[in-house]
C-alpha cells in the first residue's frame, strides 16, 4: 500500500507540474454550480457572471463549470478536479460546498477559493454574500401598496437564517406602509421543485392572499399568480418573460462586478482572503424595472431604493417586535450583522410558527 | 420482417462472455456518435471519459471512494434481488445507518476513545438493520408490497435526518445554517496517508462482497435465498421459510446499506448535512444488476459506475459538455449493458411474415 501511494502521489504531482506549466498564460477560473447552469435562477446567475469574466477579460481568464453538483459527497472530488485541471481561482456557489471548499484549500494552498453564502473563511477561501434582505423590503412596502386583501402568501425553501430574515425584511417594508398587513408563510423545502412550488403558491392564493413573493428559484409560483389574476415578484432574475403583466419586480443577484474584481485581483496578486456581504449600494442585489404599478408605488419603491443606496434606510432598524411581542430592536437601534446571519424568528406580521 | 426474443432453453454460456464486449463496442459506437454531433474529437471525447480517471494517482482514489458505498449496498441488494425481493429502499436505509452512528459524535462531541468509531460502525449495521427489517414484517404480517413500503420509508428517513440536522442535531455554531458539527478526530475514519481521501472504510466493500460470495455458494441460508428466488413452491417443499428469508435479506442488505451509509458520513464527509447521498441507494440497484447479482461482479460494476461519474465531470471540466450530456451518455451505458444480457437468457430470432413460428407450439 505504502508504495502504491507514493506512486499515486509521484503521478499527482505529475499532473499538477503540467497543469501548473499551462496556465503560465491564462488564468483558470473555475465553477461549480449546485443546479442545472441555465436553471432560471441561483445557478444560472452565477454562470452569467462567469460569462461577465470573460467579456470583461477576454483571453486573460479561461473558465470552466461543472454543474448540477449535489451538496453530500460529490462536491469535494469536483472541487479537487477543478484545482487540479489548473484552475487558479474556484467559485463554489452553494452554502452546502462550505466543508468541501475549506478541506480541498487546504490540500492546494497556491488556489484561491470564493465561496458564497458561507461563514468560514481561510487564507485562500474568501466568502461573499449578497444582502438580498434589502430588496425584499422594497417588495414588501409594494406589495402592501398592491394588495386588496392585506394578506401576501410567502413560499419559503427552507427555514435558514438567510430566508427566514428576507420573510421579516419582507413584512418590515410591507408593516411601514400597512400597519395590519398580514404575511402566509408556506415551507416548499426545496430551492428548485416547479410542481412543489406552484402548489405552495396555489395553497397561499387559496387562503386569501393576492400576491406572492417567493424565496425559491423557479418561475412556477409567479405563473400561478399570473394565471389567478395575482401578482407576485420574481427571484435570482427578472422573470418577466413569464408573467408579463404579472410581475410587479424582481431581485436580480448580480455578481458579475464582484466577480470580475477578484479575478483582477487574482490576476494583479493582491487577492486576499475576506468575507464580504454587498448590497444594493454595490449593485450586487439589482432590482428589476417596477412594473404592472400605478406611477405613485412605483416613485415610492424607487425612492425607497435610493434611500437604501445612500445609507439612509436599513430595513431592520429599530423599532423592531417580534412575532410574540417581545422587542427585537429598540428605536434608533438597528439588528446587527452578527444577529442578522443566526436570525430565527419572525418579526411581528409574519403568521404561523418558524420550523425550529 | 419481425423481430422476436426467443427463451433459450438455458442461460448461453457464450453470451454471458460475449455480452460485455457486445456492450462495450456499442456504447463506444455511439459514444463517438455522439460526442461528433457535439462537435468534440471522439477519440478526445472516450479518453477522457473513460481513461483519463484511470492515470492519475488520485483519481484512482477517487474511483474506489465513489464505487465503496455503491458496491456495499449493492452487495445486500443482490442477496434480496436474488430471493425475488424487491428492497428499493436502500437509500434510506443507508440515511438511517448514517444517523444511528453519528448519534455518537453528535450527542457526545468530546468522547474521543478508541471505542468511538467501532461503536460507530455498529449503531449503522444495527439502525440499517432494523429499518430495513420494517418492510420485511409489513410484508410477512400484513402482505404489503416490499417495492412501496420500502420506497416510501426512504422519504421517511430523508425527512428524519432533514429535520434532525435542522433541529435537534444542528451545530450551534453553524449560524442555525442545516448541519451537525463537525465529527472530531476519534469518529472520523482513519485515512491511508497524510491528507488523503482514501479511508480504510472503503475496504468493508470487498470483505461484503467475499463473504455473500462464500455464504451464498456454501451455506444453507444462501441455498434458501437462491432456491426461494427461482422456484418459491420448491423452497417451500423443502423447507425453507419464505417469510424468514425475506426478513433475513431485508435484515442484511439494511445492515450493509447503514453500515455504508456511516461509513460516508465518518469518512468523506465528516459531518452529517441535509444530503448525504446523490442518490447511492437507487444507484446500488443499477450497480446490481450490471454485476448480474454476482457479489464479485457488483465490485466491477462499481467501479464501472464510478468511472462513469468522474469521466462525466471530467468531460465538463475539460471538454466544456454539459452535465446533461454525460448524464445522458451514463444513462445509455447502463442500458445498453444491461439490455445486451438479455441475449444471456433470450436469443434474438429474425421471422419473415406470414410463416409459422418453429418455438411457438413448444411453448404452449
Amino acid at each position: 500500500m505504502r508504495i502504491w501511494l507514493r506512486i499515486a502521489a509521484a503521478a499527482a504531482a505529475l499532473v499538477l507540474a503540467a497543469g501548473g506549466a499551462g496556465a503560465q498564460e491564462k488564468l483558470k477560473v473555475g465553477f461549480i454550480y449546485v443546479g442545472p447552469h441555465n436553471d432560471g435562477g441561483w445557478s444560472q446567475r452565477h454562470d452569467v457572471a462567469r460569462q461577465e469574466i470573460e467579456k470583461a477579460l477576454g483571453d486573460k481568464v479561461e473558465t470552466t463549470y461543472v454543474e448540477n453538483v449535489s451538496e453530500g459527497p460529490d462536491a469535494e472530488r469536483v472541487i479537487e478536479q477543478l484545482a487540479r485541471a489548473g484552475n487558479k481561482l474556484i467559485f463554489t456557489t452553494s452554502f452546502g460546498f462550505m466543508n468541501p471548499t475549506l478541506k480541498v484549500a487546504q490540500r492546494f494552498k497556491d488556489v484561491k477559493f470564493e465561496h458564497a453564502t458561507g461563514f468560514k473563511q481561510a487564507a485562500n477561501v474568501a466568502t461573499y454574500n449578497a444582502r438580498f434582505y434589502e430588496g425584499r423590503y422594497i417588495l414588501g412596502q409594494i406589495a402592501a401598496k398592491m394588495s386588496k386583501t392585506g394578506v401576501a402568501g410567502y413560499i419559503g425553501s427552507f427555514p435558514i437564517p438567510e430566508v427566514v430574515m428576507g420573510i421579516n425584511a419582507y413584512a418590515l417594508g410591507a408593516r411601514s406602509i400597512n400597519p395590519d398587513f398580514k404575511i402566509k408563510v408556506v415551507w416548499a423545502n426545496t430551492w428548485h421543485d416547479p410542481g412543489k412550488e406552484a402548489d405552495a403558491a396555489k395553497v397561499l392564493l387559496d387562503q386569501g392572499a393576492d400576491i406572492i413573493a417567493q424565496h425559491t428559484d423557479s418561475p412556477a409560483p409567479l405563473q400561478i399568480a399570473a394565471e389567478r389574476g395575482a401578482y407576485g415578484f420574481g427571484q435570482a432574475s427578472d422573470m418577466i418573460e413569464f408573467a408579463p403583466k404579472n410581475q410587479l419586480t424582481a431581485i436580480i443577484d448580480n455578481w458579475g462586478p464582484y466577480y470580475i474584481e477578484r479575478v483582477k485581483a487574482v490576476l494583479d496578486g493582491t487577492w486576499k482572503s475576506h468575507d464580504v456581504w454587498y448590497g444594493i449600494p454595490e449593485g450586487m442585489v439589482q432590482m428589476a424595472p417596477y412594473t404592472n404599478m400605478p406611477d405613485d408605488v412605483k416613485k415610492m419603491a424607487e425612492e425607497t431604493e435610493e434611500k437604501i443606496r445612500t445609507g439612509q434606510l436599513h430595513p431592520f432598524a429599530g423599532p423592531i417586535k417580534k412575532q410574540d411581542g417581545s422587542v427585537a430592536a429598540e428605536a434608533g437601534k438597528t439588528i446587527p450583522d452578527s444577529e442578522l446571519l443566526g436570525m430565527n424568528y419572525y418579526v411581528e406580521g409574519v403568521e404561523g410558527d418558524l420550523p425550529k | 420482417m419481425r423481430l422476436d426474443l426467443v427463451p433459450r432453453p438455458e442461460p448461453s454460456g457464450r453470451m454471458a462472455l460475449l455480452s460485455p464486449v457486445i456492450a462495450t463496442v456499442l456504447t463506444l459506437a455511439i459514444g463517438a456518435a455522439l460526442f461528433l454531433v457535439l462537435g468534440v474529437d471522439p477519440a478526445r471525447g472516450l479518453y477522457v471519459y473513460f481513461v483519463e480517471p484511470l492515470t492519475a494517482g488520485w483519481s484512482l482514489v477517487e474511483l474506489v471512494v465513489k464505487a465503496a458505498p455503491l458496491a456495499l449496498i449493492a452487495v445486500g441488494l443482490a442477496l434480496c434481488f436474488r430471493a425475488n425481493v424487491w428492497n428499493i429502499g436502500a437509500e434510506g436505509q443507508f440515511t438511517i445507518g448514517a444517523v444511528c452512528g453519528s448519534a455518537i459524535p453528535v450527542l457526545l462531541p468530546d468522547w474521543q476513545s478508541p471505542a468511538v468509531l467501532p461503536l460507530m460502525l455498529l449503531l449503522g449495521l444495527l439502525g440499517g438493520a432494523l429499518y430495513g427489517a420494517v418492510p420485511a414484517v409489513l410484508k410477512n404480517r400484513f402482505g404489503a408490497s416490499e417495492i412501496l413500503t420500502s420506497l416510501m420509508l426512504t422519504y421517511v428517513a430523508l425527512l428524519l435526518l432533514d429535520w434532525l440536522v435542522r433541529g435537534p442535531w444542528r451545530d450551534p455554531g453553524s449560524y442555525n445554517f442545516p448541519e451537525s458539527v463537525l465529527f472530531s478526530s476519534a469518529a472520523t475514519m482513519p485515512v491511508m496517508g497524510e491528507g488523503s481521501r482514501l479511508h480504510w472504510g472503503v475496504l468493508f466493500a470487498p470483505l461484503a462482497a467475499l463473504l455473500a460470495y462464500l455464504r451464498l455458494g456454501t451455506s444453507v441460508q444462501g441455498f434458501a435465498i437462491k432456491v426461494t428466488g427461482a422456484a418459491p413452491r420448491a423452497a417451500r417443499f423443502s423447507g425453507f421459510s419464505g417469510g424468514a428469508v425475506t426478513l433475513g435479506v431485508f435484515v442484511v442488505s439494511g445492515a450493509l446499506a447503514g453500515l455504508a451509509g456511516i461509513v460516508e458520513v465518518a469518512g468523506t464527509i465528516g459531518q452529517l448535512r441535509p444530503t448525504i447521498s446523490p442518490g447511492y441507494g437507487f444507484a446500488a440497484i443499477i450497480v446490481a444488476f450490471v454485476g448480474r447479482l454476482h457479489p464479485l461482479g457488483i465490485l466491477v460494476a462499481a467501479l464501472l459506475l464510478a468511472l462513469t461519474y468522474l469521466g462525466g465531470e471530467g468531460a465538463q471540466v475539460t471538454l466544456g459538455l454539459s452535465a446533461n450530456v454525460t448524464r445522458l451518455f451514463q444513462g445509455l451505458l447502463l442500458v445498453i449493458l444491461l439490455g445486451c444480457d438479455t441475449l444471456i437468457a433470450y436469443r434474438i430470432r429474425f421471422e419473415r411474415r406470414g410463416r409459422p413460428a418453429a418455438g411457438e407450439a413448444s411453448r404452449g
